[in-house]
């Protein structure tokens, strides 16, 4: 078995992995090595060609492709090592890597700082128990994405969207330029789970009607996809009698959420946060586990990759300064919490030696609010989705005025702050 | 087509349906100098009842004494190691037990433990405290047991799979997605007439599960029926893999053996099975009541169960006959034609010990028995690239390099498995994921399926578009992108 050390490994080689092992790198870690499974670096972005990529980032629309390109072309132009169709299939606690590839067989690498940045996965069929059959024409929306965008295949030519989540909406467009026909957007919730400029320009601009606070109750066919049955749904999300229709289809995309994959970190020991299905981390974007470190979707869900390259600068950062024994260790004093109306913060603890970054969802829409920091930061918002996460940033100065160890972010109506 | 325009190939034995049943039935009697050809409906074996079997190799103290069920559960429980062994096969022998809920659920317990002493069968009787320590999951307010050691688990289509593989090395020939269209007798011969040909044979085996009865009545055979029964399954994922080490019984009701929580052989811990009869023999859909009421009991054997862990569903339905036992017997009309028929739970279990009696069924009917000196019952093994330690993976991959692949990332399945089992028969996606489990995990395939897509067209030599999740119909991705763009949708 071969046996490697290296400084810092990063697992994953998508946009956070990418960010993290620059970040490494220009810290002073000398060798940073990125395990990648899939035969280039770029993770999910080679498969979103659409534009939107980078609008904070770079002030200019890329496509995920290109968003991608411009991380490995500085990756490229270091001595950052690159493994690529390499798998991990163990973490240890100890920072051991056990990797395999065709190339070399099994690989145990023995990394000083391990950054996690394994992405995400999509909810499927299953996990949501849609009844009926089970034929062939049910996809997730990332799946089929890949089919047509990378395969050059597209799965059926009249389809039905379940959730309204960006990829399915992306996926709706996509499908409709393919010359296929999308016969509905179906959201069990009151309103779009993806960005609004989605909506409008994936939906509304094609003529696809969205039905909210509805959803599939039934899929029909035994060898193929023949339609599905959708309902309206009452506010504990079950079908209203009365509202069934059929709707005749040959695929159904299932766009219903991502869930972190974390099934390495639990491996390494690894504490999971129940609300993002990622690790609990401090604000240098360490593990529970000492000198793992974890950003990017599977940390949580992100919805723009501008926000992912961030963190994971941050995560890459303090690995290195932990594989070169730099970093000032300051015993972690401020638990973070989700108070009303926000459904969970990252990092969900701090110190107060630099900066800090919180990213956040709410739990429900709302207009006219303020997001109240702790007391120490109040910033008004004309409006708060759970489709669009909040940022907001807090020095060492403002933490220090914090009364206790436990700093509350909250949203208040404007009226009432 | 023309009955007449068909042309007619022949068969000394042909059975029909490639189940468990008809599948051990073909590996038998491939140990004898025989002409065998089985024909099965569907693109592989063992998709019909088979693979939405429970997987359970049952203890054998559950049936009624004097029944077929009774005697062929016991002798196939007693046949399943070795023949797992032989065949390559993952075999759990994790037990089973039977928990009482109530003092008067432990009498009835106790009833079952005298049937199974009676009958050979190792049982144990276990108290409240021998319960929770073997299985600290259970309800504490299990009063008591019955627990069965030599019960276990496996997985349904792996076996069928492997029986049909073994049988095919011994000589048996096979004809799938060919389904009975007619069936006839003329003197000593049967006829099947299929969409393409006419087969002509000097014995057929009724291996046709659901069908079995249509299949008889094709011959004239109208006294016993098929009454469908459907069972809803769910299954978790592998991060709640050690809650219970033992496949969990509750009391049974009269119909059915109840709602179980089940260690896979697989490792995922699955729950169900719902007991519904339907009108339709392929209805296979599951439902929001049917989930309840498996969670439901499920609960009450596991109280801490989590739906939000639940990654895939499917039923089955059960070929049960209105006769409520086995049916395995020479038809009393048509000299030749044996019925396998009414084959429901404890089917899978008792399914070898069924298959050994064949041979002797058939010989009564007429038929010569030579014993095949190259018979070998051992199927050529499996390379299992999750269950080998790390060192061993290593000198596997420099061996062969397709190894250090891995497809399926959620199981951990390598191209070299996936390629061995198109190798092995595997011809479609549901036959991949049946057979090394790539797509099986929790993400259910929604990483692995475009790549295993293109591995089935690259190894079939098969376009990507002709490629089907589980046979003709069923294509994966319909069209090449750009394809639709001349054609009017709108």
């Amino acid at each position: 078995m071969k046996k490697v050390h290296v400084d810092v490994a990063v697992i994953g080689g998508g946009p956070a992995g990418l960010a993290a092992a620059l970040a490494a790198r220009s810290e002073g870690a000398e060798k940073v090595l990125i395990i990648e499974r899939n035969t280039e670096l770029g993770g999910i972005l080679q498969q979103c060609i659409h534009h939107g990529f980078g609008l904070h980032r770079f002030k200019e629309e890329l496509t995920g492709p290109e968003y991608a390109q411009r991380f490995v072309n500085l990756v490229k132009d270091t001595d950052i090592d690159v493994l690529l169709e390499t798998m991990v299939l163990e973490v240890t606690p100890e920072r051991k890597i056990y990797a395999v590839n065709s190339e070399n067989g099994m690989l145990e690498i023995t990394a000083k700082a391990v950054v996690l940045a394994m992405g995400c996965r999509e909810r499927t069929r299953g996990a949501l128990r849609i009844p009926g059959g089970r034929p062939a024409g049910v996809y997730s929306a990332g799946t089929a994405q890949r089919y047509v965008n990378i395969d050059g295949y597209l799965p059926g030519k009249r389809a039905v969207i379940l959730g309204s989540g960006d990829i399915g909406l992306i996926m709706a467009r996509r499908f409709t330029l393919e010359g296929a026909k999308v016969e509905a957007v179906v959201e069990v919730l009151p309103y779009a789970a993806g960005l609004t400029r989605n909506v409008v320009q994936c939906l509304e601009d094609f003529d696809i009607p969205l039905y909210l606070q509805s959803t599939v109750i039934e899929i029909h066919g035994t060898k193929r996809v023949e339609g599905v049955t959708i309902a309206q749904v009452d506010a504990d999300w079950n079908p209203i009698p009365g509202t069934e229709r059929k709707i005749e289809c040959d695929t159904l995309l299932l766009s219903v959420g991502l869930v972190p994959e974390n099934e390495l970190s639990s491996q390494a020991g690894v504490a999971i946060d129940s609300i993002t299905n990622g690790p609990i981390v401090d604000d240098s974007m360490m593990t529970s586990v000492s000198g793992i470190f974890a950003c990017g979707n599977v940390l949580h869900v992100h919805d723009l990759v501008d926000n992912v390259s961030k963190e994971s600068e941050r995560a890459g950062r303090y690995a290195g300064r932990f594989a070169l024994g730099t970093n000032n260790s300051v015993p972690r004093r401020v638990k973070v919490q989700a108070g009303n109306n926000i459904r969970y913060v990252v990092p969900h603890e701090v110190s107060s030696t630099e900066p800090v970054e919180f990213f956040m969802r709410v739990q429900r829409p709302e207009d006219d609010v303020v997001l109240d920091v702790g007391g120490l930061r109040r910033i008004r918002k004309a409006s708060v989705r759970p489709s669009e996460m909040l940022d907001v940033k807090i020095t060492p100065e403002q933490l220090q005025n914090l009364e206790g160890d436990t700093l509350i972010m909250q949203i208040i109506p404007q009226k009432e702050a | 087509m023309d009955k007449a325009k068909k042309s007619t190939i022949t068969a000394q034995v042909v059975i029909v349906g490639g189940g468990i049943i008809g599948t051990a039935v073909a590996r038998e009697l491939s140990r004898y100098e025989l002409d065998v050809l089985l024909i099965e409906a569907e693109a592989e074996v063992g998709w019909g009842t088979t693979k939405a079997n429970s997987g359970i190799v049952h203890g054998g103290f559950h049936e009624e004494p004097g029944t077929l069920k009774a005697k062929y559960c016991f002798s196939g429980n007693q046949m399943y190691p070795k023949l797992c062994e032989e065949l390559d096969v993952c075999f759990e022998q994790n037990g089973i037990m039977m928990v009482a809920r109530t003092p008067h659920e432990m009498e009835t317990v106790r009833l079952y433990y005298k049937r199974g002493k009676e009958r050979g069968v190792n049982v144990q009787l276990f108290s409240q405290e021998e319960v929770a320590r073997q299985e600290p999951n259970l309800d504490p307010k299990i009063v008591g047991a019955l627990f069965a050691p030599e019960g276990g688990a496996v997985m349904p289509f792996e076996l069928a799979a492997a029986l049909m593989e073994n049988a095919i090395q011994n000589g048996v020939k096979y004809k799938m997605n060919t389904t009975v269209i007619d069936a006839w007798r003329e003197g000593d011969k049967k006829y099947l007439e299929t969409p393409e040909q006419i087969i002509r044979a000097d014995y057929v085996v009724n291996a046709a599960g659901l069908f079995s009865d249509d299949l008889a009545r094709m011959f004239g055979d109208d006294y016993f029926s098929i009454r469908p029964r459907k069972g809803e399954e769910y299954i978790f994922d592998l991060s709640v893999k050690d809650f219970v080490k033992s496949t969990i019984f509750p009391v049974p009701g009269k119909i059915s053996k109840g709602i179980l929580v089940i260690p896979t052989a697989a490792g995922n811990l699955m729950m169900g099975p719902t007991g519904d009869n339907v009108e339709e023999k392929e209805d296979l859909g599951t439902s929001q009541d049917g989930f309840n009421r498996v969670f439901e009991g499920a609960k009450r054997l596991v109280p801490s169960l989590d739906a939000r862990k639940i990654i895939a569903q499917f039923a089955g339905v059960r070929a049960a006959s209105d006769r409520g036992d086995f049916i395995v017997e020479l038809s009393p009309n048509v000299p030749g034609l044996l019925h396998l028929a009414g084959i429901e739970s404890p089917g899978l279990t008792a399914a070898p010990a069924i298959a050994a009696d064949v041979p002797g069924l058939l010989e009564e009917a007429g038929l010569q028995l030579e014993e095949k000196q190259s018979f070998n019952p051992r199927r050529a093994g499996v390379v299992r690239f999750n269950s080998l330690s790390r060192e061993e993976q290593d000198a596997l991959v420099k061996k062969n390099p397709s190894f250090g692949r891995i497809i399926c990332r959620c199981e951990s399945i390598t191209e070299g498995e996936i390629v061995d089992a198109i190798h092995r028969g595997a011809r479609t996606l549901d036959g991949i994921k049946f057979r090394v489990r790539a797509g099986a995990g929790r993400c259910q395939g929604g990483f692995c399926q475009p790549l295993i897509t293109q591995i089935l067209s690259r190894e079939l030599d098969i376009p990507v578009t002709a490629v089907t999740k589980a046979g003709p119909g069923s294509e994966q991705v319909r069209y090449v992108a750009k394809e639709l763009y001349d054609e009017e949708v709108r």
